[in-house]
């Protein structure tokens, strides 16, 4: 009960872990595209709180100026995926995962 | 200034953070799943205050809730179509994807389980009234490579991304 | 009990000069977010007052004149009907976003005011990143138009939502350089460490000894404007409000709000002015600083000044008896006349409570702080009743094409200027 109670790096390490299981779960089993981008916006933020708490573990500010970076990244990549989303969207009238299968034997 | 009523607080946001995961990943309607992350990336900006880093979680909000919600909404306004909320929502291969998120999951107890010893105890730390000038010195100092990459790569996502999504180019 | 007292009272100890959040004190905490939340529901009914009175004079009418004296009750008539009007939902909106956009519209109008700062130690709390928290929280108000809109399920409020968020994500980034260029004027301090905390900017403008907007001249003076465009387009008020004027798409992307939910709207655009507004003044006019405060120094000086809050209010008095002398005198007339000139003895009582000492010293830096934002609703009203409205076009093309390029030369001029001495030390004497 005690170990419930002070939270510890370990507790911000689940709470990380588990957002990052619903982020793959989003990416690996939903149709649309858009939810797709959103599930992978998740994995990014559990990485980020992992960074996050293990900066406040060591008290250096190394961590955080990472995080600060991923979600510069994060934005970049939300911009650019959903620029080929809107082009594709745009051939094919379609916004599910498995309709983009042109290439398929 | 102690923390007070720590406990409370992890748990409380943990909770909302998890259960807008949960949102974002099983509603049927996507402006349902943008604002339930929203709801969660919120939450997480307040487990960021907890964490003693005010300067991450004023870019959270202003970058990530401010910046990217809006881009995701705007985006699912434009190809929203009524045709994709009646169809099938999960996968073909939905169960083999859950198995192996499972799998990770597990992979993930195991080691938290064995090593959960190696975390030092954390020493009480009274918040810092300077944090943005620490991670300032940092950003500017031993990361200024880095950073002026991560200036680089923004301009390259905006013409790329400007590029796929015009009309006519 | 008594533990629970002495914890109220460790806070009124005269050696605390922090803010209650600060410090630690949760009650005065939560008195501070109440005392913050009643004024600003206040302020936003004055406004409304205020807005159509001065609106009227401008236009040469008189504006609502018979709910109460001179239409002193009409704000209160408005909100009753706001109030009793029948709540409307289009049948195929998507209700659970068309319920929660007035409210993250009005959560993240009123979340501001944590930070802003009414004097050295009145303010709910102080953040270390105080500025930025108000930018953040600020642009959280986008979220809830694009829902509003969206979720309204039709043509006008889809495109005024789309409009207006357009527009304030643009003007947003001119904002975010102008408040950059008054941080780093901060950096220029004598310990040489900036601060993005509110409480420590006005600090800093009292060390340098000078107003942010008169610094670097005409520098700061460009910055301010900057802001000052940015702010009016930010919050869609004229001459920059296309989207939802009612000409142009009946009402934009609260067209399909009817009563209680379109006057949480308008509660959250007028919370989101003054916040702005108090951005501006901590930023650039000196926040809670009296005029000249290092240059008009010494024990008259402070004493002229120390009469002035009593002072405006005794005057605002005078003026509620001297139309209630003007009012006809005909019996129909009889309750307005008293009314009026009730009003006026409670404004004289509360000039005359101002000209004591003991309270005169407290309330001298919420009475000058309130005063400048008062001047920028003034402002606001003014560029309503003035300027004709900017075309959607015209209106981008100005947020991307001149004020951004300004901001961003305004920027590197006031890095510059900070930095000359050391400049000029390398250049010339190495």
């Amino acid at each position: 009960m005690e170990s419930l109670l002070h939270i510890s790096t370990l507790h911000y390490l689940v709470l990380g872990a588990a957002l990052f299981l619903l982020g793959v779960i989003g990416v690996l089993t939903r149709r649309n595209v858009v939810i797709v981008l959103m599930s992978i916006e998740l994995i990014l933020n559990a990485v980020n709180l992992n960074l996050v708490a293990f900066s406040r573990m060591w008290g250096g500010m190394h961590g955080q100026v990472f995080a600060i970076f991923v979600i510069t990244d994060a934005a970049a990549e939300a911009a650019v995926g959903l620029g080929i989303l809107i082009a594709f969207f745009r051939n094919k009238e379609t916004v599910n995962v498995d309709e983009v299968n042109l290439l398929k034997w | 200034m102690a923390p007070v009523a720590t406990p409370f607080f992890f748990y409380l946001f943990a909770a909302i953070m998890l259960i807008g995961g949960i949102l974002v990943i099983t509603r049927r309607n996507p402006v349902h799943s943008a604002v339930a992350l929203i709801v969660t990336l919120l939450a997480q900006a307040s487990i960021y205050l907890m964490l003693y880093a005010p300067f991450v979680a004023g870019v959270q909000i202003i970058l990530y809730a401010g910046g990217i919600m809006v881009l995701f909404l705007f985006v699912i306004m434009l190809v929203s179509i009524d045709r994709s909320l009646r169809e099938r929502q999960f996968n073909s291969q939905w169960l083999i994807g859950l198995i192996a998120a499972l799998a990770l999951g597990g992979l993930f107890i195991a080691v938290y389980l064995k090593g959960k010893n190696i975390f030092p105890e954390r020493p009480l730390s009274i918040m810092e009234s300077d944090n943005t000038q620490r991670v300032a010195t940092l950003l500017y100092g031993q990361y200024m490579f880095a950073f002026e990459i991560a200036s680089l790569l923004l301009l390259v996502a905006i013409i790329g991304a400007v590029v796929m999504a015009k009309r006519r180019i | 009990m008594d533990s629970i007292l002495r914890y109220i009272q460790s806070y009124l100890d005269p050696r605390v000069k922090v803010s209650p959040g600060a410090a630690g004190n949760m009650f005065w905490v939560l008195v501070y977010i109440m005392l913050v939340f009643a004024g600003l529901s206040v302020a936003v009914i004055a406004m409304n007052w205020l807005e159509r009175k001065i609106l009227a004079h401008m236009q040469v009418r008189l504006g609502p004149m018979r709910v109460g004296p001179h239409g002193l009750l009409q704000p209160i008539a408005d909100a009753i009907k706001l109030l009793l009007k029948e709540d409307l939902m289009p049948a195929a909106a998507d209700s659970v976003i068309f319920w929660c956009a007035p409210f993250v519209v009005v959560l993240a109008a009123f979340t501001v005011f944590v930070v802003v700062p009414f004097g050295p130690a009145h303010a709910i709390t102080d953040m270390n990143i105080g500025i930025l928290f108000m930018l953040g929280v600020s642009s959280l108000s986008v979220l809830g138009i694009v829902m509003a809109g969206w979720a309204s399920n039709s043509h006008y409020p889809l495109i005024g939502a789309l409009r207006s968020s357009a527009q304030m994500v643009s003007y947003e980034i001119a904002m975010g350089l102008a408040v950059i260029s008054a941080v780093l004027m901060t950096s220029l301090n004598t310990s040489g460490t900036g601060t993005l905390s509110m409480i420590g900017i006005v600090q800093a403008q009292q060390a340098q000894g000078v107003w942010f907007v008169f610094k670097f001249f005409p520098l700061g003076l460009i910055a301010f404007f900057i802001f000052a465009v940015s702010m009016v387009a930010e919050t869609n008020r004229a001459p920059f409000d296309l989207a939802e004027a009612e000409s142009e798409l009946t009402a934009g992307f609260h067209t399909e709000y009817s009563g209680f939910r379109w006057s949480l709207f308008f509660l959250a655009e007028y919370s989101a002015m003054i916040a702005v507004s108090s951005i501006a003044v901590t930023l650039w006019l000196g926040g809670w600083l009296r005029p000249f405060p290092n240059s008009l120094t010494g024990n008259l000086w402070n004493l002229i000044f120390s009469l002035v809050p009593g002072a405006t209010f005794l005057f605002l008095g005078a003026l509620c008896f001297f139309n209630a002398a003007r009012m006809p005198k005909h019996p129909l007339f009889r309750i307005q006349t008293i009314g009026l000139a009730g009003f006026g003895v409670v404004l004289a009582l509360i000039g005359l409570i101002l000209f004591v000492p003991a309270v005169s010293i407290r309330v001298q830096d919420i009475f000058w702080f309130s005063a400048k934002v008062a001047a920028f609703m003034y402002l606001y009203i003014w560029y309503r009743g003035t300027f004709p409205r900017y075309r959607f076009d015209q209106l981008m093309q100005m947020g991307w094409k001149v004020l951004l390029p300004m901001g961003l030369g305004v920027l590197v001029l006031t890095a510059t200027a900070g930095l000359w001495p050391i400049i000029e030390h390398t250049l010339w004497h190495p």
